[in-house]
């Protein structure tokens, strides 16, 4: 029996196929202007008849019409996260508007979390607009900025290190330290955002930055806890739904 | 000193509902009812209604009047503050516009240098309410509510005697037996009403004005659900049963209240200003000293701007026993700093001393985070 879950972000939407044991098939698409249309798309090209439970989440989520049930973000986060690695008992996510962290028990459960969603410094929308500034494309953001020296980014609100980017690049600074002056400046604020819980066993990092080492190692440097991403980290979302979808799935059958 | 009675020069552009309320109003004032207007719970409503004035709160809960309020006031400033200094300043709340004297109390930081301001424009008078609640600030607060009443007799030249004062404390507590009556019905499980729908009328009471009458009005509504539930006990299948706590919450943060309820919630139980906070205590009618009594109960009052706040904790804790209660949500305002910062004090009696899930949301007037509230109610209701 395959679940599917779909979860629609703000900046891509992405998709998973589960049969109770393992992810057969995932994908992902950019949110466009009309989310609807996204998450519909996605159904479309992951949906077959073998598909007895879909399970949306996502800031979008209230819009698939065939999606059986809508559970937040913050749940299949958590779910997703806690099947793609069962050692961890947190959660950091960085999203495209929001960044959350969630804190797990023992038995994987979410405990407590906090989001923070009033202000684009600590999410992706963050990274994206300096790089875009930097005239740097993210996908190569490793080797980007390996070997470099960070310069400091004191600036809080995405707008004012814009101006601030824009003047040290007036003054001739490189491009690659100030990248990693972003990094720093995004991971120290996002440990600092997760340490008002109560943190003790590893952490597992989702969205799409997971994806590169250099977020994971300096949220890890910062956090002094051992921080873990997987392959499928950006999928953590819809993972958790189509994991929650084989549970709710079982539960009517029987 | 002479009652205003007339209509505000920018009445014709006003809304329907907006003419409706300075109507009604403006009939009371035909009457001679001065009114006195008020911001906060610790304002000892008997010695006003002693004096046959109505009191009517003016704490604005809409971001309306904001844009105007910053043009004077900081723009990170709590929203409460923001909107009521706007009403005042553009005349369009019916009870500002009427209200012959203005009460406020040294209360938070925001409230008491605002009222500075608002003294400029305004009849303010503002009583020095003590931020501890030890037996030298019971004395302090005594004098004070004694200095208050000096104060009335001589505004409206008016005598206000011990006896009507006994009086009004009679019936006040008369209201605030009513109106816990009215709370308690959500001891019952299931629910018997949504907590959004108990919410609309206990805010309503308080601009309920005749206080004699008012709790005979309370008990009808209460005998009506009885019997209702006692038709049909479940209307409202049995969900997590959830308290608020924390900032007032009237007007635009009742959304607040709608997205754990949309969310798979029921809200059961307030404990803020229009709930619990505001009902709880009764003054004592035995104390030979009526001022005594009066001052302490006010002062009693668990809220975040006195230091320490142990009553706030001995309110929640009961309540949470009481009302069977699944998880507490907290809603501050933004930049309400004492509430803030008790955030985590209250976390850590919630779920260390009482063992249930909590959670904080901060927000405003505006509606602009209902999206993201409403993940948040789902996600911590997902949690239960």
């Amino acid at each position: 029996m395959l679940t599917l879950g779909i979860d629609s972000g703000s900046t891509t939407t992405k998709g998973a196929l589960f049969d109770g044991e393992k992810i057969v098939r995932t994908a992902i698409l950019p949110t466009s202007a009309n989310p609807k249309d996204s998450i519909n798309k996605l159904y479309d090209m992951l949906y077959n008849e073998d598909v007895a439970y879909t399970v949306s989440t996502g800031y979008g989520r209230a819009l698939l019409d065939h999606a059986d049930t809508q559970i937040t973000e913050i749940t299949c986060h958590a779910r997703g996260a806690a099947f793609l690695n069962p050692s961890i008992r947190a959660v950091v996510d960085i999203g495209g508007q929001d960044c959350k962290a969630v804190l797990l028990d023992s038995g994987l459960n979410v405990v407590d979390f906090i989001m923070n969603d009033k202000c684009a410094a600590g999410t992706g929308r963050f990274i994206e607009v300096m790089m875009r500034i930097l005239e740097e494309d993210i996908g190569n953001i490793d080797q980007f900025v390996a070997g470099h020296q960070p310069i400091n980014i004191t600036s809080m609100c995405t707008v004012f290190a814009e101006s601030e980017i824009v003047s040290l690049l007036a003054k001739g600074a490189d491009k690659g330290d100030i990248a990693l002056g972003i990094i720093n400046s995004i991971c120290r604020r996002t440990s600092f955002f997760a340490q008002k819980l109560n943190l003790t066993g590893d952490i597992f990092f989702s969205g799409g930055l997971a994806k590169f080492e250099i977020f994971r190692s300096t949220l890890q440097d910062y956090l002094q806890i051992p921080v873990h991403t997987s392959e499928l980290s950006q999928y953590a979302g819809a993972i958790g739904a189509a994991v929650i979808g084989q549970n709710k799935a079982k539960r009517l059958r029987s | 000193m002479e009652i205003k009675k007339e209509l505000p020069e920018i009445f014709n552009e006003f809304g329907e509902m907006r003419k409706k309320s300075f109507l009604a109003a403006y009939e009371m004032k035909q009457k001679n009812i001065p009114f006195i207007g008020t911001f906060c719970t610790y304002f000892p409503q008997e010695i006003a209604l002693a004096m046959g004035a109505c009191v009517v709160g003016l704490c604005s809960t809409s971001d309306e009047t904001i844009p105007d309020a910053e043009k004077d006031l900081p723009r990170n400033l709590c929203p409460l503050i923001k909107s009521s200094y706007g009403f005042a300043k553009t005349d369009k709340c019916p009870y500002f516009y009427f209200s012959d004297l203005i009460v406020g109390e040294t209360t938070c930081d925001g409230k008491k240098k605002m009222y500075e301001y608002l003294g400029e424009f305004k009849p303010v008078y503002t009583m020095e309410l003590p931020n501890s609640q030890s037996p030298a600030a019971l004395e302090l607060w005594r004098k004070e509510i004694i200095k208050f009443k000096e104060k009335l007799e001589s505004f409206f030249d008016v005598t206000i005697t011990e006896e009507d004062i006994r009086k009004q404390v009679r019936i006040m507590n008369e209201v605030r037996r009513a109106l816990k009556e009215f709370y308690s019905l959500c001891k019952l499980e299931p629910v018997p009403m949504l907590g959004q729908d108990m919410f609309k009328i206990l805010y309503g009471a308080a601009y309920k004005f005749n206080k004699e009458t008012l709790p005979g009005e309370i008990r009808a509504l209460v005998a009506k659900i009885k019997a209702e539930y006692e038709e049909n006990p479940n209307k409202y299948p049995k969900a997590p049963r959830i308290l608020v706590t924390g900032c007032p919450i009237g007007g635009g943060a009742e959304k607040c209240v709608k997205a754990i309820e949309a969310n798979g919630g029921h809200v059961v139980c307030f404990e803020n200003c229009s709930g619990a906070k505001s009902c709880d205590r009764e003054v004592d009618e035995i104390n030979p000293d009526v001022y005594e009594a009066i001052a302490e109960r006010y002062l009693s009052i668990g809220c975040s701007v006195m230091t320490p706040n142990p009553n706030r904790l001995e309110l929640l804790g009961r309540l949470i026993d009481e009302y069977h209660i699944d998880a507490v949500v907290e809603v501050t305002l933004q930049a309400c700093h004492t509430y803030n910062v008790e955030t985590l004090g209250i976390k850590r009696f919630v779920t260390e001393k009482k063992g249930i899930p909590y959670m904080a949301v901060e927000t405003d007037y505006s509606t602009a985070d209902i999206g993201q509230l409403n993940t948040r109610m789902a996600a911590f209701i997902e949690m239960l």
